[in-house]
């Protein structure tokens, strides 16, 4: 067995483990030890992975493997990483840890949140090894339906609604996608549900024209593509803070993943002749989720929305096509990942003592809780793009690599978007200012304590991986360059 | 005449037998012996299926009147597998006081409407095809209305039998139609005479009604919600799958052996049904309060993704649709059998009394939930991979609207199905079903049904064999 197997086969050891669990403390620690192996796992594959990248291994796909599955239909069960399946790997094992000491006093149904969280990870960990189109599309979905429950029972606020909407829509994105395969599939010959394979064959143009709209929107949807990104306020305000990590995090990162990986390595055609559709909205989610994101005052909210801004700017840097902005495009889903993890997680830690998100009802934490204060402002810093953090590596990738088309449409749009950072420090600087140092609004509030050992823990983990993204890009975005220049070799 | 075309009919026979035991042990078992009748049943009949379990081999008797085929016997088994687990869902009702004095008949009459789906499978002969479709029919009015004293269950056997009555009699129009064009009913020598001429197309649509009407697909659905709710829920269980199951292979073998000259005309009617099956049946479903009359809606709309099977009219289809049969079958008595179980120890029916459930009652809200996940087709679960097989069959042959339509269709049951899940798992009440130990029948059957649900899936070994024995069109 491939060792890639490992990061589905964890989480499904930990589902047993967990159905066997009997109190709290076999919960955490069957949870602990399985997260912690899957943190070593990945950091291990990446070791390795760059080992064999200096070692002068240029294959696309490293460690593959593959086996029939489904023969009738060519599906086989096909593993593989490169250099940006590996980042996004290391990203998910990182919050998928983290998430889990956040939960770390979970007290309603603990046994059956953990289980529906490692179904989740089953998916996204499925997902990122995947080569197959149809095992890909069912980690997908795997991913998809545990957050109808774990918002559901465990949420707060409009939770149902939320609850509904979020899978509702989401799963509207993968009927699209579901048709965007089966177009792939037999319109490339109905011979091979490889990702690799099926770009050698070429998919007329004529149909591509049908099957790139679909694939894309339909993972668009879970990246936040304007107006598809409805769900993704509701549902990130009304989740658990584990939850709204691990969604927010690594979730929609799948989509961004997915629309690369997928609809534009597969149809390159029809993606360069479609692209301005998808980037004047990408343009709209990156703008208009910064400007949503100045008028609320809901912490959740203002998160959310700002998710939105960023994660339309990683679908807009991918529609640009050239390496370099498509690198900046993966650097920023690590990015995002990580601080709007670390963001959701201090946002649940506040809120778990203050029992309000209102940041009218609060203020002058700074003096209270100066632990969450200070990673509050290292999270702020970290989203409007301070040097030295991970937000300003990947940004200025970004807007550096689109201004490099030549044409005045490119340029406009990157103007335009270049704009979200200014708004973005509006509304972070905003928060920081009323919520960290205004005055003491609520009395009581006084009274409240500083982070614990496993919160600390787990934002300090969350931290190290910012600041060191932020001060090393460059191991990094190397890796995840040579795999974008093989996907896109233009 | 040559007895030993008998041979043939292995299965049918070995069906009758356990069926002539039963009645004999029913008759003249003393009082004593006859608590033992259930187990007793449940063990024959389990033979039987064992017996029967490998495919035969392609075999004609008498003349051609009937053809045994490898699929044909796989799909035997299949209804077997189901019907066993009907079996075992049962136990409860047919031990309660109004039933139990009928109980012995109940066996004979379940078997005999197994019996006329068996001729229906292998015939090859549209009498001998008509003859099943009544054995299967008439004695489904006796199940639906076994609680005759009560009064829905008195209505669904009357309404059961009227409408089949009625479909029975536009088949066999359309079969003297055919004859009369043909000169010939044997499947066989069918194909070179069908030319499509209007007078053999209306044949045909005549025909294929009876069919439609008994997979209950819209606008042959009208009798479909109040004989599911009216019926005994066991025999619900064995209506909306066994009999539907059954039907939709039949409709499919006749279609491709038959009326493969008219694929242009009968793929027409079906993309039509099925976008009008799903359709309603999904918007319809929304709106139910009554489980069982949800799960009539939503089997309705399950009968149109079958249907997607038949109209690729390939390899791929028949494939598909054997798999999806045996996929929907388990995950749907997978909740009737926790429906079941619910009614019977409380009477309670409804939404939104299951409120709260998951607080009392762990595992059958574990299993109900598994269950719905699969009907909505969402993975790890077996649901999943049957609608993406049923969906590529259709968009090989390039039905991407149809898919398309089907797909968006999927949210609206998905939401529906999720409506079950929310009362189950979400909703608080203060005063929820109280806890129920179910009877080691129904807690095997649910087991089954749930190891059925996860590995059916995963397992690839169950597709591909089924692929080694299907044929296009």
């Amino acid at each position: 067995m491939n060792f890639l197997s490992l990061f589905v086969l964890i989480p499904v050891l930990m589902l047993c483990g967990l159905f066997l669990a009997g109190n709290m403390k076999q919960i955490r620690w069957v949870c602990a030890t399985g997260a912690s192996l899957l943190l070593i796992l990945s950091t291990v594959l990446t070791f390795m992975y760059l080992g064999e990248r200096s070692a002068g291994n240029t294959e696309a796909m490293l460690f593959t493997a593959n086996s029939v599955w489904y023969a009738p239909l060519n599906i086989h069960y096909s593993v593989g990483v490169d250099g940006i399946s590996v980042a996004m790997l290391l990203l998910s094992s990182v919050i998928v840890f983290t998430g889990i000491f956040t939960s770390w006093k979970m007290e309603v149904l603990p046994k059956e949140f953990f289980m529906w969280f490692c179904l989740l990870s089953i998916g996204v960990f499925g997902f990122f090894i995947s080569t197959d189109l149809f095992t890909m599309f069912m980690f997908y979905e795997i991913a998809l339906i545990p957050m109808y429950l774990l918002i559901g029972v465990w949420g707060t606020g409009k939770k149902e609604y939320s609850a509904m909407k979020l899978t509702l829509m989401l799963m509207g994105g993968s009927a699209f996608l579901l048709l965007g395969i089966l177009g792939i599939y037999f319109s490339s010959g109905a011979t091979t549900m490889n990702i690799l394979e099926i770009a050698q064959q070429h998919i007329p143009e004529s149909l591509q024209r049908w099957f790139f709209p679909l694939t894309f929107i339909g993972f668009g949807v879970l990246g936040a593509l304007f107006p598809f990104h409805t769900w993704s306020p509701d549902g990130h305000a009304s989740a658990p803070t584990a939850v709204s990590m691990l969604h927010a995090g690594v979730l929609m990162k799948l989509g961004g993943y997915g629309c690369f990986r997928v609809a534009i390595f597969l149809m390159p055609e029809a993606a360069h002749e479609l692209s301005w559709i998808f980037l004047l909205l990408t343009g709209i989610s990156v703008v208009y989720g910064a400007y949503s994101a100045i008028v609320q005052t809901d912490l959740k909210y203002i998160n959310a929305y700002s998710s939105v801004s960023h994660c339309g700017l990683v679908l807009f840097a991918i529609l640009m096509f050239n390496q370099t902005a498509m690198t900046g495009a993966v650097m920023q889903m690590l990015s995002h990942g990580l601080m709007t993890a670390l963001f959701f997680a201090l946002i649940g830690m506040i809120y778990g003592r203050t029992h309000t998100r209102d940041i009218r009802e609060m203020g002058g934490l700074m003096k209270i809780m100066p632990f969450l204060s200070v990673c509050y402002v290292i999270a702020g810093l970290a989203s409007l793009g301070l040097p030295g953090l991970s937000g300003f590596v990947a940004e200025m990738t970004i807007f550096v690599g689109s201004f490099q088309n030549a044409d005045t449409f490119h340029r406009v749009m990157t103007i335009i978007a270049c704009t979200s950072i200014v708004i973005t420090a509006v509304y972070i600087l905003r928060v920081v200012g009323k919520l960290l140092y205004g005055a003491v609004v609520n009395e009581h509030h006084k009274e409240l304590t500083d982070a614990v050992w496993y919160e600390r823990f787990a934002v300090i983990v969350l931290i190290i991986a910012i600041a060191g993204i932020g001060l090393a890009p460059l191991w990094v975005s190397d890796m995840i360059h040579f795999s974008v220049a093989s996907l896109w070799p233009f | 005449m040559d007895y030993s075309n008998f041979l043939f009919l292995k299965e049918e026979i070995s069906l009758i037998a356990v069926m002539v035991i039963l009645l004999i042990y029913d008759l003249f078992g003393s009082k004593k012996s006859l608590n033992y009748f259930h187990p007793v049943a449940c063990v024959l009949f389990l033979a039987h299926t064992l017996l029967n379990f490998f495919p035969v081999e392609t075999s004609e008797a008498f003349g051609g009147m009937f053809i045994n085929t490898p699929m044909g016997s796989i799909v035997k088994t299949i209804l077997n597998v189901g019907t066993l687990i009907v079996l075992m869902q049962v136990n409860n009702w047919l031990n309660s006081e109004s039933v139990i004095i009928r109980k012995g008949e109940f066996y004979f009459i379940l078997f005999s409407t197994l019996l006329g789906m068996y001729f229906m499978i292998s015939a090859g002969n549209f009498l001998m095809f008509f003859i099943g479709l009544e054995t299967a029919s008439i004695p489904m009015a006796v199940l639906s209305a076994y609680d005759k004293y009560k009064h829905e269950s008195a209505e669904a056997g009357a309404k059961y039998i009227l409408s089949a009555a009625f479909a029975s009699g536009l088949s066999l129009y359309g079969i003297s139609l055919l004859y009369g064009t043909a000169g010939t009913l044997y499947f066989a020598d069918l194909p070179a005479h069908i030319d499509g001429s209007p007078l053999q197309i209306m044949a045909f649509i005549f025909f294929a009604v009876g069919l439609f009407f008994k997979i209950s697909l819209v606008p042959f659905h009208l009798w479909t919600a109040d004989v599911y709710q009216g019926a005994p829920t066991g025999v619900t269980a064995y209506f909306s799958v066994i009999s539907k199951g059954a039907g939709a292979f039949v409709l499919m073998t006749i279609l491709y052996k038959v009326f493969g000259n008219l694929i242009v005309e009968w793929q027409a009617i079906c993309y039509a049904l099925i976008i009008l099956s799903i359709t309603v049946a999904n918007l319809f479903a929304i709106r139910q309060q009554n489980l069982k009359r949800f799960l009539a809606y939503s089997s309705i709309s399950q009968a149109g993704y079958i249907m997607l099977g038949v109209i690729s009219g390939n390899e791929l289809g028949m494939t598909s649709l054997v798999y999806y049969i045996l996929v929907y079958m388990v995950s749907n008595l997978a909740i009737f059998g926790v429906i079941g179980i619910i009614e019977h120890r409380t009477g309670k029916i409804t939404i939104n009394d299951y409120n709260g459930l998951y607080t009392t009652n762990p595992r059958l809200s574990f299993v109900m939930m598994l269950a719905l996940f699969s009907l909505a087709g969402i993975p790890p679960f077996a649901g999943f991979f049957s609608k993406f097989f049923i969906f590529a069959a259709a968009a090989q042959e390039g039905f991407y609207v149809l898919v398309f339509i089907a797909l968006l269709n999927t949210i609206i049951s998905l939401y529906y199905y999720l409506l079950v899940v929310k009362a189950m798992f979400i909703n608080k009440n203060d005063n929820p079903i109280e806890t129920i130990r179910s009877d080691a029948y129904t807690r095997i059957s649910l087991i089954a049904c749930t190891v059925g649900v996860i590995a059916i899936g995963l397992i690839s070994a169950i597709y591909d064999n089924l692929g080694t024995f299907s044929f296009g069109v």
